[in-house]
């Protein structure tokens, strides 16, 4: 899409802000299923939230007491608040084609599952006034409204399938901040560590949201079948497909410990989220574990 | 035709193609299932995974064996398959098919049929004549042959007959040389058989049918005491298990099963006997017996008169004698034929002789007159039994002559046995002696064979005159040889003298079960045993009912009665019963003879054929073509095929799916026709809806329904009926009894009614329906003259109905009077005559009343002329649809037109109510009183 013809262009525009609309409501009435708000960090500092009196020690400014609670007694008490700050968050969502899959026509693609938690975790996150970005589109993290608009115009964006599943590059993000990695992780993982290394170098901490389809756990397949991957690269065949149902069980299943091993080393958390299930389960375990993360 | 054992087939080239199986075999195992495609992106886990079952890279065996063996049964269904093919052997010269068609060809006959059948297709096939001969009903003069289509069509006639082949006549001689026959046999060896055999096996070649099945013969009842015994042979067999039945009918008068008894059969066993031990009640109503389950006249006991109950008269002592009734002489007698006959009693010796009783029972009654002696005499001979018993009186009349009797010493013919005056007393208190006891029973008596109880005593007894014959008479005696029951027979019939009271004044006998048994023998011997040939002979019988082959008996009123003489031997059983004296039950004067398609005599060894001729043993298994049972089974396979590899491809849930979804589908629509309910019928049956009959033309049917809008709307208005909308009729197809009431007009191109529709209209009528017709043509609706189109075309349509006389309407007639009081019953029009029906005759205006006593129901149909539905009509609004008259006037008489509306409708519904309110000056005087 180098140099697209005006209405072409025009096209695509349409197409991109048609979809547009529909993620930022979903994504919306999403986040308000969330308690909004900035969040303490438990410790003291900067701050509108009260957090505890202290008794005045010597050097304390005297704007800093607080004269109605000293007022009670003899000492004086300084207020303290509870220090809030902002955090940068970096969303990554696979942007693959194996992403594209939908193990029934009802359901959601994984691809459009994963854009719908990132999104209305950017929405909640940037109410409560932190600073997020979009790895791999190059969006750096900002706050404000307007980079809601702009998250959802790199998220369908993405929406193209570039690839059986899409490169992880966390070098651009800032250092310090958080990390929340929407993928199926069913390619290789050794891409993944490789980026889990280089966030731990940046001190980077992080969550690791594998979205599975139901077809994807069960593999309700029988009978002899020619699997071909979304992108059509890989083919296998089989002749009885309900033969391989314990081997590929078994399989995710040393997939999803080792996912798990991975995040633990780093200090991070995972999780295996389906298409089938309400999005804001999802969404619930995000946020307090995104909380529970900056703690 | 080629054949293995049992198995033929009729086009065995075919076959050949069998051995193009294991090439198949190896074809398909190479060829496994399509693959369905599937995108997966978990394609990265599965790659270098493996099957199990290595093998089910190709085609699972049994999947191979399914459709190599769908291949081979369309191979072996093409190639003809033939179970137990028949050789058909052409033959040549005339077919001769003897049957036996006797009563033990019964149990099969249909496949004896078959088979004769299935020789005249040949015999068709081959053009060559046939001739059919029935050896129980042999042809008069020569057996004609004739084309097996003539034969064919006789077949469903040919019956077997109840009795067994006769001797062959002269048809057998004038049979022609060169013949083959057919021998349809039933089995048993019979005498007649040898030279029927020898004669046909000279003529050509002979081939037998015979059945392997057993033949049941069952013997006739015999009967002792309580217990019926019967025995049931067969002619060979296995074991087997039967039922076997005693038919008659209950107290209702309908036959039915009054016992049954299981007989089985061991194998190899020939003959079992049966016993019923049944109440006297149950016994004398049996009329046959019957083995459940088998057809033939062989299978069938008929049971006849010897089974009923005796009627025994008792003459009750004349004397007003107040005795106890323990010392009545015919207490004990009375107790003892209770159970088991009808005992009638009178004083009147007349009135017991016309009831015609079996038995006659007199306890000590020396005195009667000579005409009366007479009378008895004259029963006696036609085969009665006088019972007397001996007593105090008998003892004295011969001492006695002034007694005015004719019982004197020796000369009374109503006595076995001359008496000596007076008697004898043993063992009382005056005596030298014990009383007696009994001697056994001698072996020509009727009570040979009942026990003598040892406390049986007698202490006096009337004692006979010594004489040449009085031992043949005595059937019974005491120990010292005293006779103590004598008989001789008179005529038909026979007196037996009890030398003792019937009452326990003499003797305990009637006190012992001897006593009740005694008389039991004595009753029942009296037709217990089968008649003599000596007592037969002069007597004629009349067939009542006969037994066909099957074993279904038949009225046979028509047929001419046999004399006894004939009768005779086929009841001793030394004459099977033949043609002219078929099996049955045949009337005499006084009593039933079963006569029974088999007896003890009746032979039932198989038949004996010679060496060398071809026997169709048993049934042999009717040829059955294959053919179609492997198509079934290969597209069966097919199917089967089809569900494995949907099956193995994963995507049998789906198609089943999708098949109960098609099933359901179809089922659907019936289940919402179920539901369907008329709401037009609904709607009639909420309140009173007046109905108009349609008449064709759409003005005249709209007029018309305006007009019982209208009627209907004064009726709401004005009185307590409040009718629903008005509806048209289709008389054709409409259920009129929802209507109580039907305007009619009828127009010049009416449609006359199809029968079916006056069928309905009748039954409205007549279940209370009442009809208005109106011509609406103003003009006098005089019937007899018929004057105007409409009114022709009324004649037409009323033909058809079922109309009492009609006349006008009277000044006094109920309508007039039901709502409003009319005088006349202007519609549209006004003037015409109104027909109702016609009053009686005899109607009479009563004194003091203003009106007659009129018809007391409803007329069914007023039939007029004066366009009343155009005076009711109302439009949407309620107003007068059509102008009626001018002004004022006009208006009164659209205003009479609907109360005449109201008036017929309050007739129709309430019927003759006002009509007896002329009572209600009478009722309320009475009640005033």
């Amino acid at each position: 899409m180098s140099q697209p013809a005006a209405p072409l262009l025009r096209r695509h525009a349409e197409a991109l802000s048609g979809a547009l609309p529909p993620l930022m409501v979903a994504a919306e009435h999403l986040a308000n299923s969330m308690l909004p708000g900035a969040h303490g960090r438990r410790r003291i500092g900067p701050g509108a939230e009260f957090w505890q009196f202290r008794p005045s020690a010597p050097g304390d400014a005297a704007t800093r007491i607080d004269w109605r609670r000293s007022a009670r007694g003899d000492d004086l008490f300084v207020r303290e608040t509870e220090w809030q700050a902002a955090r940068a968050v970096t969303l990554w969502v696979d942007s693959g084609a194996a992403m594209q899959f939908s193990g029934d026509k009802s359901r959601d693609s994984k691809a459009a599952r994963a854009s719908l938690l990132a999104m209305a975790l950017a929405l909640v996150l940037l109410r409560g006034g932190e600073r997020v970005g979009l790895a791999g589109a190059g969006l750096p993290a900002r706050a404000g409204r307007g980079q809601a608009e702009l998250l959802a115009y790199a998220l369908t964006k993405e929406a193209q399938p570039e690839g059986e599943h899409g490169a992880l590059d966390l070098h651009s993000a800032p250092a310090g901040g958080h990390v929340v990695l929407f993928s199926d992780f069913l390619g290789d993982l050794d891409h993944v560590e490789a980026a889990l290394d280089v966030a731990a170098a940046r001190s980077m901490r992080g969550i690791l949201v594998q979205i599975l389809d139901p077809v994807e756990e069960d593999f309700p397949f029988d009978g002899r079948t020619r699997f071909e991957s979304m992108s059509g690269h890989l083919n296998y065949e089989t002749l009885r497909a309900a033969d391989l149902r314990g081997d590929y069980q078994a399989r995710l299943s040393a997939r999803k410990d080792r996912l798990a091993l991975l995040a633990r080393q780093s200090g991070w958390h995972s999780t295996t989220l389906h298409s089938d299930r309400p999005a804001a389960e999802g969404l619930l375990w995000l946020y307090h574990a995104l909380g529970a993360g900056g703690r | 035709m080629l054949s293995f054992g049992a198995l033929g087939f009729t086009a065995p080239v075919l076959l050949f193609a069998l051995a193009a199986l294991p090439i198949l075999w190896w074809l398909l195992r190479a060829v496994p299932p399509a693959p369905v495609r599937r995108r997966f992106p978990g394609i990265a886990l599965l790659l270098g995974l493996r099957e199990r079952d290595p093998e089910s890279q190709r085609t699972p065996w049994w999947l191979l064996a399914l459709r190599v063996g769908a291949l081979a049964a369309l191979i072996l269904a093409l190639a003809g398959p033939v179970l137990n093919p028949q050789r058909v052997v052409p033959g040549q010269g005339p077919l001769l098919v003897v049957m036996d068609a006797s009563w033990a060809s019964a149990r099969d006959w249909p496949r004896r049929i078959e088979r004769v059948s299935r020789a005249l297709d040949v015999a068709q096939q081959a053009a060559r004549p046939v001739a059919v001969v029935a050896l129980t009903a042999p042809p008069v003069g020569a057996v004609e042959f004739r084309a097996p289509e003539h034969w064919r069509e006789r077949l469903p006639g040919l019956t077997p007959r109840a009795f067994a082949p006769q001797a062959a006549t002269d048809w057998l001689d004038a049979l022609p040389e060169g013949i083959e026959t057919l021998w349809i046999s039933d089995g048993l060896a019979r005498d007649s058989r040898g030279a029927l055999l020898a004669a046909l096996s000279d003529l050509g070649p002979l081939q037998v049918f015979e059945p392997a099945t057993p033949v049941l013969a069952l013997a006739p009842a015999s009967f002792s005491g309580d217990t019926v015994s019967l025995t049931l042979r067969r002619s060979q067999g296995p074991a087997q298990d039967l039922t076997l039945l005693a038919i008659g009918r209950d107290p209702a008068g309908i036959e039915r099963d009054l016992a049954r008894q299981p007989v089985a059969f061991a194998a190899g066993e020939r003959a079992v006997d049966i016993e019923f031990t049944l109440p006297p009640e149950l016994r004398n109503r049996i009329t046959r017996f019957q083995v459940a389950g088998q057809r033939g006249a062989g299978a069938i006991s008929l049971a006849d008169d010897s089974l009923r109950r005796r009627k025994v008269a008792l003459l009750t002592v004349r004397a007003n004698s107040e005795a106890l009734a323990l010392l009545s002489p015919l207490h004990y007698i009375r107790e003892a034929l209770a159970d088991s006959a009808d005992v009638i009693e009178s004083a009147s010796l007349d009135d017991l002789l016309l009831a015609g009783p079996d038995v006659l029972v007199l306890a000590d009654q020396p005195g009667m007159t000579e005409a009366e002696v007479e009378a008895v005499t004259e029963w006696l001979n036609e085969g009665g039994l006088l019972l007397r018993f001996a007593g105090p009186r008998l003892a004295g009349a011969g001492l006695n002559a002034a007694a005015g009797s004719v019982a004197t010493r020796g000369e009374d013919p109503l006595l076995p046995v001359p008496l000596r005056a007076g008697g004898r007393t043993v063992g009382g208190a005056m005596s030298w002696g014990d009383p007696r006891s009994l001697a056994p029973f001698p072996d020509d008596s009727p009570f040979t064979g009942l026990p003598v109880p040892g406390d049986v005593g007698i202490r006096a007894q009337v004692l006979a005159e010594p004489g040449p014959d009085l031992a043949a008479r005595t059937i019974a005696a005491l120990a010292d040889g005293t006779p103590l029951v004598t008989r001789v027979s008179r005529g038909a019939g026979q007196v037996v003298l009890f030398h003792v009271t019937a009452n326990a004044e003499w003797s305990n006998l009637p006190l012992s079960g001897l006593f009740v048994e005694m008389l039991d023998r004595l009753a029942v011997s009296t037709r217990g045993s089968l008649p003599q040939a000596r007592e037969l002979s002069g007597t004629t019988w009349q067939p009542e009912e006969l037994l066909d082959g099957f074993g279904l008996l038949h009225r046979a009123d028509d047929r001419a009665a046999v004399s006894g003489e004939a009768l005779a031997p086929v009841l001793a059983g030394t004459t099977p019963p033949n043609a002219d004296l078929p099996p049955g039950l045949y009337a005499g004067a006084a009593f039933r003879l079963a006569v029974n398609a088999t007896n003890a005599q009746t032979q039932l060894t198989l038949a004996d054929w010679p060496a060398g001729t071809p026997i169709e043993s048993g049934f042999a298994q009717p040829e059955l073509p294959l053919a179609g049972y492997l198509l079934a089974l290969a597209a069966a396979l097919m199917m089967l095929d089809a569900l494995a590899t949907l099956a193995l491809g994963g995507r049998l849930l789906r198609a089943a799916g999708v098949a109960v979804a098609l099933g359901l589908a179809g089922t659907t629509p019936q289940l919402a026709q179920a539901q369907e309910v008329s709401p037009r019928i609904l709607e009639a049956t909420e309140s009173v809806v007046l109905a108009t009959v349609a008449s064709g033309d759409a003005q005249v049917d709209a007029t018309a329904l305006a007009g019982l809008q209208g009627l209907s709307q004064a009726l709401f208005l004005r009185s307590s009926v409040e009718p629903a909308a008005p509806m048209t009729v289709d008389i054709e197809r409409d259920e009129l009894a929802l209507y109580p009431f039907l305007y009619w007009p009828v127009i010049e191109t009416s449609p006359i009614l199809s029968s079916d529709a006056y069928a309905r209209l009748n039954r409205y009528l007549r279940s209370g329906g009442m009809i208005l017709f109106d011509t609406r043509d103003a003009e006098i609706s005089r019937l007899t003259g018929g004057t105007t189109p409409a009114g022709r075309r009324l004649q037409r349509i009323a033909a058809g109905l079922d109309i009492p006389p009609l006349e006008p309407v009277p000044a006094d007639h109920v309508l007039t009077r039901t709502f409003y009081l009319l005088a006349d019953f202007p519609g549209r029009y006004r003037g015409g005559t109104l027909w109702v029906e016609a009053a009686p005759p005899g109607a009479e205006r009563a004194e003091g009343m203003p009106f007659r006593n009129l018809n007391d129901g409803v007329t069914p149909v007023v039939v007029g002329s004066n366009d009343w539905a155009s005076a009711w009509a109302v439009d949407e609004t309620g107003m007068p649809l059509l102008p009626v008259g001018r002004g004022t006037t006009g208006e009164r008489q659209r205003e009479m037109a609907l109360r005449f509306g109201i008036n017929l409708i309050m007739h129709v519904l309430s019927g003759n109510y006002k009509s007896d309110q002329v009572h209600v000056p009478a009722l309320l005087e009475r009640l005033g009183q």
